[in-house]
């Protein structure tokens, strides 16, 4: 596939980094705004495709991209259920809320609820992973068989 | 420490490890799926001595406040435990016989992923207290089983699964809409708690239509007869191992299980005076009609895929006829079929991989060339046919008798014809697969690796031993508890809420 | 009431889709017609009248809340409904690559 005009590509330059932030925003924001891992994951998600669409994906080794993308999938259910697991074993119950238990936090601040942020930063790698390999399967590599 | 929620953590975990360490140790997947499968029939096994008891367990410790939960609830009670049993236990078989069969496909961890995360979804269907993780469980079983069907990407696979996801969505679509009628209804979605609520109000114009909602919805995903268009592409479509699965464990997890829970405890099948009357008839109309289209298939997997509707008919019938006796007969039933045909697919596995033909018309005197697969296939056909002493013989007698005994000789008459179509395609199946004159393309053919006639002689051997689930003690361990969780109907809220 | 019939019309439309329609891709879309009009039913049997969003502090007391329970489980469903929109869509692909069609009569093999 090939990339697009040096417009686009200047004026997605610029983009993406604000993007990538507001999704790491909402992502960790999750337990007190609106969104959380998934709506977060999808923004992260999106800056990568924003990426790939600008600049084509020609010098990209495909292969390698999609391993990384099952790779970090992997790590992030992996996390997730890590955070379940750790309440199992501080606190006897899966998914045990241990440290909001013992360090509630005030309400509306940044830390706390305890492992709630934590599992949302897991969801929001695993949802940013899955959905860029589900981009790469169905967009990058139809194209490429094609041209 | 408690043990319920592993039984959803273990695979879940598995399903995303085995890709990462697939990915630097060629081979470890068959290893470690194996262990995990065969870890959770041993976890299983060590349930059944407290089936008799409900075990409830809240996730996060969110107990429930003035007896209303308001937190994740997981229920192990009789009826869990059998399914429990029935899944994991056919799950062991079916990946040891992947282990073999699935070489000859590519990208065997990604199987191994997908096969993990089906059977995460199924038990956690099993052991879901409430309708909002019961639908999550479900839709995971069935994304994972969509990909498994096509997993060998030929256009057949392919058009197949996608038959099968547009009704299975559109199932789920039904299943979903019925959920948020039911919680406008109920305020709540747990299960207990809402049958407290519907046995306070009563009948009204919204459960009658999350009824049928529910009873469309889960009748897609179990292939009763109206709606069972996909079964037949579907289920022959798929890799051997996990054909077996589906009609062995799935159509009875995602339909029969689902129906029974939420028919039987939360509505209350007295509840609807005509919920009886739809389910013998649904049971009915597949009963037979399975039995006469499976009669004149060509095609060895598909004729067993008729037969799996037709099997079905039998259970949702017994259970239609919600007497203590009929319950027991469908359970047993449930757990005959579930043996049998997953034996007798991976049987077809096992021909399709010596000889690559399914076409029955082709294939005929495989006994002397495969004793092993013909010799287990021939001991399912005759026990899914009725024939005494064997398992399936007694869960039919029980099926009719207790259809007698409910005041509908007729129908239970009709249960005998099909009994007696049955007989005649399992006959048709042997003679043109097993006996008769061998074909002069497959003299070379010679019987399956030994990895895969293992789980064939160990689902044999269970097959033939299931007739001793009716001894006194055994069926005190096993059936008794799941009787009394369903005959009990709507006292399940006491036993999870307790008071 | 009014806004109930509104997203069970658009849930038909959706299965008219599904079940009408020759186009894989336009079954995909009904499909997807279908689920969003179930997740708006569904958001909408939690609404409140005036509710605002429902955050339990201490300084907070008789304010209405919207029901969040059938938000969660519409966040959920959406997450479902986009693995089995991009399954659904993948295949749609594949059997294209086999094809070179989308039409449904086209590429029937299978009976019954």
């Amino acid at each position: 596939m090939k990339g697009m005009t040096v417009i686009v590509k200047k004026i997605s330059q610029l983009m993406v980094p604000s993007i990538f932030l507001l999704g790491l925003y909402v992502v960790v924001h999750g337990h007190l705004t609106p969104g959380g891992g998934f709506a977060g994951g999808v923004l992260l998600v999106g800056c990568f495709v924003l990426q790939i669409l600008a600049y084509g994906s020609d010098e990209v080794r495909n292969d390698l991209k999609k391993w990384r993308a099952s790779l970090s999938e992997s790590i992030g259910i992996v996390l997730f259920l890590f955070i379940a697991l750790l309440g199992l074993f501080q606190g006897g119950v899966f998914f045990y809320n241990t440290i909001a238990r013992a360090h509630p936090g005030s309400a509306l601040d940044l830390f706390s609820a305890g492992l709630i942020p934590l599992s949302n930063l897991a969801i929001g790698i695993e949802v940013a992973a899955a959905l860029f390999a589900i981009f790469l399967t169905l967009a990058v590599f139809r194209m490429e068989k094609h041209t | 420490m408690n043990w319920i929620p592993a039984f959803v953590a273990i695979p879940l975990g598995a399903a995303f490890l085995i890709p990462l360490i697939e990915h630097w140790i060629k081979g470890s997947s068959d290893f470690l799926t194996n262990a995990v499968t065969a870890f959770l029939m041993g976890l299983t096994l060590s349930f059944i001595h407290q089936a008799a008891q409900t075990q409830v367990y809240f996730v996060g410790g969110w107990e429930p406040a003035e007896g209303i939960p308001f937190g994740i609830a997981l229920v192990v009670d009789g009826l869990s435990v059998l399914m429990l049993l029935v899944v994991n236990s056919i799950a062991f078989f079916a990946t040891l016989y992947s282990v073999k069969y699935m070489a000859r496909y590519t990208d065997k961890g990604k199987f191994f992923t997908l096969f993990m995360l089906m059977l995460a979804g199924m038990n956690g269907v099993v052991i879901a207290g409430d309708l909002f993780n019961m639908f999550v469980f479900l839709e995971i079983t069935a994304i994972a089983s969509y990909a498994l069907v096509a997993f060998g990407i030929g256009s057949e696979e392919l058009e197949a699964s996608f038959k099968y996801q547009v009704l299975g969505g559109t199932a789920s679509a039904l299943v979903l809409f019925g959920i948020a009628i039911f919680y406008m209804m109920t305020k709540t979605l747990n299960f207990a708690d809402a049958s407290r609520v519907i046995a306070a109000t009563g009948v009204t114009p919204a459960l009658l239509f999350v009824s049928v909602l529910f009873l469309v919805g889960f009748g897609l995903k179990s292939a009763l007869m109206p709606f069972h268009a996909w079964l037949p592409d579907a289920h022959p479509s798929a890799p051997a191992p996990i054909s077996a699965m589906l009609s062995g464990v799935v159509i009875k997890v995602l339909g029969v299980y689902t129906l029974v829970r939420i028919f039987f405890n939360v509505i209350g099948i007295g509840t609807i005076p005509a919920l009886k009357t739809v389910l013998l008839s649904l049971g009915v109309i597949s009963m037979v009609a399975g039995a006469f289209l499976a009669l004149g298939q060509q095609d060895m997997k598909r004729l067993l895929a008729y037969s799996s509707i037709s099997q079905v008919g039998y259970i949702i019938f017994a259970f239609g006829l919600g007497t203590e006796l009929g319950i027991l007969g469908g359970l047993f039933h449930l757990m005959n079929h579930s043996v049998l045909k997953s034996l007798l697919f991976l049987n077809s596995g096992a021909v399709v991989y010596e000889t690559e033909s399914r076409d029955m018309e082709k294939l005929g005197g495989l006994m002397h060339k495969m004793p092993v697969t013909g010799t287990t296939s021939m001991i399912a056909s005759l026990s899914m046919s009725g024939l005494p002493p064997l398992g399936g013989f007694f869960s039919k007698l029980i099926i009719i008798w207790a259809s007698i005994d409910a005041g509908y000789p007729l129908l239970g008459a009709v249960a005998v014809i099909a009994s007696i179509v049955t007989l005649a395609y399992y006959f048709k199946l042997q003679k043109e697969v097993f006996l008769g004159k061998l074909a002069d393309a497959f003299q070379k053919a010679k019987e399956a690796p030994v990895l895969m006639c293992i789980p064939m002689i160990c689902l044999a051997i269970i097959s033939v031993g299931l007739g001793l689930l009716l001894l006194d003690p055994v069926r005190e361990m096993v059936l008794t508890p799941a009787v009394h969780v369903i005959q009990g109907g709507v006292d399940y809220a006491r036993m999870v809420l307790g008071g | 009431m009014t806004v109930f019939i509104l997203s069970v019309i658009l849930f038909l439309i959706g299965l008219y889709g599904v079940l009408v329609k020759r186009n894989l891709i336009k079954i995909a879309l009904g499909f997807m017609i279908m689920e969003y009009a179930i997740n708006l039913l569904f958001v909408l049997i939690g609404y409140r009248a005036g509710g605002t969003a429902p955050i339990f502090t201490q300084d907070v007391s008789g304010q209405i809340f919207v029901d969040p329970l059938p938000q969660a489980l519409v966040l959920t469903a959406i997450v479902i409904g986009l693995g089995t929109t991009a399954l659904l869509v993948s295949f749609a692909v594949r059997i294209y690559q086999k094809y070179e069609s989308f039409d449904i009569r086209k590429i029937r093999e299978l009976r019954g």
